[in-house]
C-alpha cells in the first residue's frame, strides 16, 4: 500500500462525514440525529487538522478544529435542553411523530 | 509498511468500524458506546498528524461532555425500565442510496485531486504556537467563543429547567 499521506486522511473523513449523514437521515430518535452530527463534526475537524498538517500554512487549522469542538460543545448543551423539552411535551423523542407545526 | 502506517490503518479501522456501528445498531445506549470508541480512534489520528493539544481536547471534551451529555439524553428521553430503547428507522432504501453517491463522488474528489502537499515542521509540541496564536491573532475569535459558551450554557440550563406553569 501507498505511504499514509494528506489524501489517506482525507479519504478517513469522507467515509465518516456519509456515515454522519447516513445517521442523520435515517434515525428517527433525536438523541441519535445529535450523534450523527458529532461524527460529521468530527470528519470537518479531521479535514482542518489534516490540511494544517500537510499545506505549510502554519496552526490555522488545529486553531479552526479547536474552535469546532468549542462549537460542538455548545450544539450539544442546547440541542439535549430542547430534547428534553420535547420529551415532557410529547413524551417521546421521535422526530417524525412530532409535527404539530402541521396541523 | 513502516509503524506509522501501521498505526494510521489501525486508527482508521476503529474509527470507521465504531462509526458503522453507530449508525446501524438500534439500540441506542449501544451507539452512545460506540461512540466512545469513534472519539479515541479520531483523537489517535489527531495523534497522527502532530496535533496533541487537540488530541487531548478531544478526549477532554467529547468523551468528558459531550458524551456524558448524549448518554444523560438517553437516560432521561427514554422509559429504561420497560427495555424499550430502540431507536426506529426511516428511509432506509433511499438513505443508503443517496449516501452511497454522496461517499462514492466525497472519496474520488479526495483521491483525484492533485493536492499541493508541503509538509509543515513538525513541533514537538504545539501547545505553545497555539496559546501564543490564541492570546495574538484569534483574540477577538477567543473572547467570542468563550461568551458564546457562556451563554449556550446559561440557556441550557434555563431551558430544560423551565417549570410547567
Amino acid at each position: 500500500m501507498l505511504q499514509v499521506g494528506l489524501t489517506h486522511f482525507l479519504v478517513v473523513s469522507a467515509i465518516l462525514f456519509s456515515l454522519g449523514v447516513y445517521g442523520i437521515v435515517t434515525r428517527k430518535n433525536a438523541v441519535m440525529v445529535l450523534m450523527g452530527i458529532e461524527l460529521v463534526l468530527n470528519a470537518a475537524n479531521i479535514n482542518f487538522v489534516a490540511f494544517s498538517r500537510f499545506s505549510g500554512f502554519g496552526l490555522g487549522g488545529q486553531m479552526t478544529a479547536l474552535f469546532v469542538i468549542v462549537l460542538a460543545a455548545a450544539e450539544a448543551a442546547i440541542a439535549l435542553a430542547i430534547v428534553l423539552n420535547i420529551y415532557k411535551q410529547f413524551t417521546n423523542v421521535n422526530i417524525d411523530e412530532i409535527d404539530h407545526l402541521k396541523d | 509498511m513502516n509503524y506509522y502506517d501501521i498505526l494510521f490503518y489501525l486508527f482508521a479501522i476503529i474509527t470507521l468500524a465504531s462509526a458503522w456501528f453507530v449508525v446501524t445498531t438500534r439500540n441506542v445506549i449501544y451507539s452512545a458506546f460506540f461512540l466512545l470508541f469513534t472519539f479515541f480512534g479520531v483523537a489517535g489520528i489527531y495523534v497522527l498528524l502532530a496535533a496533541d493539544f487537540i488530541a487531548v481536547v478531544q478526549i477532554m471534551v467529547y468523551v468528558g461532555g459531550i458524551l456524558i451529555l448524549l448518554l444523560f439524553g438517553v437516560m432521561l428521553t427514554n422509559k429504561i425500565t420497560n427495555v424499550d430503547i430502540k431507536s426506529g428507522t426511516a428511509n432506509l432504501l433511499s438513505a443508503s442510496l443517496l449516501t452511497g453517491v454522496l461517499m462514492g463522488a466525497l472519496v474520488s474528489v479526495m483521491i483525484f485531486t492533485d493536492w499541493k502537499v508541503e509538509p509543515a515542521e513538525i513541533q514537538t509540541t504545539t501547545i505553545k504556537t497555539l496559546g501564543t496564536m490564541l492570546l495574538t491573532d484569534y483574540v477577538l475569535f477567543f473572547e467570542l467563543l468563550g461568551i458564546l459558551l457562556l451563554i449556550a450554557l446559561i440557556g441550557a440550563a434555563s431551558i430544560a429547567r423551565r417549570e410547567k406553569e
